[in-house]
């Protein structure tokens, strides 16, 4: 049986009466595309960003690889390979794309000269910055010089998208990543996934676009109050099901559960 | 509907939407370079002042002006970098006073209990050091306990001045008994026709490292994210509570340097210098197309602000303005430069 790369156990997370987080699990496999649905105030947000290290369950165990890890900030969950695209994307409008997409890791000049005057290398981070987004193929954004608040809202979805995916060494996780996106821009994305797939990279996508989350996940695990109320794959069951699961209206039998079941 | 008529509506709609674009041009240009409204305000300024009156436009006129500019500009300086991360200091010039009484009574000693007092490079260092402590007070105020800066700094301000009245026991110390070091920078520099004091040069020499800092270090970035969206920055790997607290800090040691220009330009040390600095420095950063919500402008913009007011008091001095008017005058530009800013991030473009 294969590993999973990444084990959520029985986390759990209050703000203080509420609880977002009542014992969630999750598993994701080497290669899959991982779905997670749920109604609001599921815990869907709420758990990635404690597998992110955005913010710290109270208790409960995240597993990387075999190894139990725990975040106190982004920055640590990144130096483990961890790239996250927020659903509030975490730019900072008024700097640049380059500047965005390098935000938190700016390169300095190599030498003593970097050294001495701390000098960002502009030109490099511009040139790299430049490569990723016509990697994605979105091409709308001519210039990388502009101000993230220039942008309409699927430009700056798009800036998210690349710096996740430029830095991204073991999993990568989208929040709502085609919330904002049209429909040329969102299909996009979804060929993203498909080819971050395609490079082995494993990939957790929150969406509550049903029919997008049927077309790229290999697993679809059902969010309901802080839990995980199923997982299931696409072939075996449809999306009637699955909103019927999100909403409480049907329970999973454990035998239909296809918690293991890798493609 | 006509086919004419159709038409005409369409010509209308292009002119309209021609219009709003020309409007949209100086908007996004303004957004994109928000010191050069600032910068337009100050010829102009220059402009009608020497209209009026001929003294103004000589090299001795406007190197007064830069002379009179360099305490504000200094302390505006350290001010722009905290609002740059959406903050406030009110306690800008209390810091400095205070720094500047330790130096003064510090190296002087108390002639009563026939003390000599520290040697000025003990007395000096320790004086910035104080500076340096009080900026990072504000910060850890603002960064542990997540008080709003304005409050802080708003209750550090008097905390500030009433230290600085208890240690120099309400007596000013007087120019033939401050160290000659700490007078230093009132010595001049003749370029041409222009005089330019110590203190001038050793402002600008401030604005240059910092432009360079904010510009081109990771450091500078950090601070325009943070102010841009603290929460934002957080998530994408920045420690929000650092660069605040280097922010407060690095202000700090600024507002100590000032104390030194401070004293070479009114050559006295006195507990009372006027506290009104402290919201002339915040006048001199707003002017200068600084956002108080953060993340946006620029030191630059700053130094063309600090200039603003000091032509605008010099001017309408010379133009024989009662006093009043002066200060009527920079509240009309405070709201303007405001009402610019708030129309300015609205761009969309």
């Amino acid at each position: 049986m294969v590993k999973p790369v990444l084990e959520v156990k029985n986390l759990i997370k209050t703000y203080g009466r509420v609880i977002a987080l009542d014992g969630a699990d999750l598993e994701l496999y080497p290669g899959e595309v991982l779905a997670i649905v749920g109604d609001n105030g599921a815990g869907k947000s709420t758990l990635i960003k404690c597998i992110s290290g955005a913010e710290k369950a109270d208790s409960g165990k995240i597993i990387i690889d075999g190894a139990e890890v725990s975040f106190n900030k982004v920055q640590e969950s990144r130096l483990a390979g961890i790239e996250t695209v927020y659903q509030s994307l975490a730019v900072a409008p008024s700097l640049d794309v380059t500047a965005n997409i390098f935000l938190g890791r700016e390169i300095r000049r190599g030498g003593l000269f970097g050294q001495l005057s701390r000098m960002m290398d502009s030109s490099l981070m511009k040139k790299d910055a430049q490569k990723y987004i016509s990697s994605l193929g979105i091409e709308t954004i001519q210039n990388i010089n502009q101000a993230v608040e220039t942008l309409s809202g699927g430009q700056r979805q798009a800036v998210a998208v690349a710096r996740a995916v430029a830095f991204s060494q073991k999993i990568i996780i989208l929040d709502e990543p085609t919330a904002a996106l049209g429909v040329r821009e969102s299909s996009q994305v979804l060929s993203l996934i498909k080819n971050l797939q395609s490079r082995g990279l494993p990939v957790i996508i929150i969406s509550h676009n049903m029919p997008q989350v049927f077309e790229v996940a290999n697993r679809i695990q059902i969010q309901r109050l802080g839990k995980r109320a199923g997982v299931v794959t696409p072939k075996t069951h449809d999306m009637r099901d699955v909103v019927a699961v999100m909403t409480g209206a049907l329970k999973l039998e454990q035998k239909d559960q296809t918690l293991n079941s890798v493609t | 509907m006509s086919k004419k008529s159709l038409e005409s509506k369409q010509s209308d709609l292009t002119e309209f939407s021609s219009s709003i674009s020309r409007i949209q041009i100086i908007q996004s240009y303004l957004h994109r370079y928000p010191w050069l409204s600032s910068a337009s305000v100050l010829i102009m300024a220059i402009f009608s002042f020497s209209f009026f009156n001929s003294n103004f436009l000589t090299p001795g006129n406007l190197s007064l002006i830069l002379q009179q500019v360099s305490i504000i500009g200094a302390l505006a300086l350290g001010q722009t970098i905290i609002i740059l991360t959406g903050g406030i200091d009110l306690s800008c010039a209390a810091i400095s006073v205070c720094c500047m009484m330790i130096m003064a009574k510090s190296g002087m000693g108390d002639p009563y209990i026939e003390n000599d007092g520290l040697s000025i490079w003990l007395a000096f260092p320790l004086g910035i050091f104080i500076a340096a402590l009080a900026g990072a007070f504000n910060g850890f105020l603002v960064t542990k306990f997540r008080l709003p800066p304005f409050i802080v700094t708003l209750g550090t301000l008097n905390i500030f001045i009433a230290i600085t009245i208890l240690y120099a026991s309400g007596r000013s110390i007087l120019e033939n008994e401050i160290d000659p070091f700490l007078l230093e920078l009132s010595n001049i520099l003749k370029i041409g026709e222009f005089v330019v004091t110590y203190g001038v040069i050793l402002m600008l020499l401030m604005y240059v490292f910092f432009a360079y800092s904010l510009r081109f270090t990771s450091w500078g970035r950090h601070i325009y994210a943070v102010g841009n969206d603290p929460e934002a920055a957080r998530l994408s790997g920045i420690s929000v509570n650092k660069v605040l607290m280097s922010a407060y800090l690095v202000a700090g040691l600024i507002f100590g340097l000032t104390s030194w220009i401070m004293i070479g330009r009114i050559m006295v040390a006195s507990p009372n210098v006027p506290s009104d600095y402290n919201l002339v420095a915040i006048t001199a950063v707003v002017i200068g197309g600084t956002s108080l919500f953060g993340g946006r402008g620029t030191v630059f913009g700053t130094l063309i602000g600090a200039c603003i007011v000091g032509v605008f008091q010099n001017g309408l001095t010379l133009a024989g303005v009662d006093l009043t008017f002066q200060v009527l005058a920079i509240g009309i530009l405070i709201i303007f430069a405001v009402t610019l800013d708030t129309w300015v991030r609205r761009v969309k473009v």
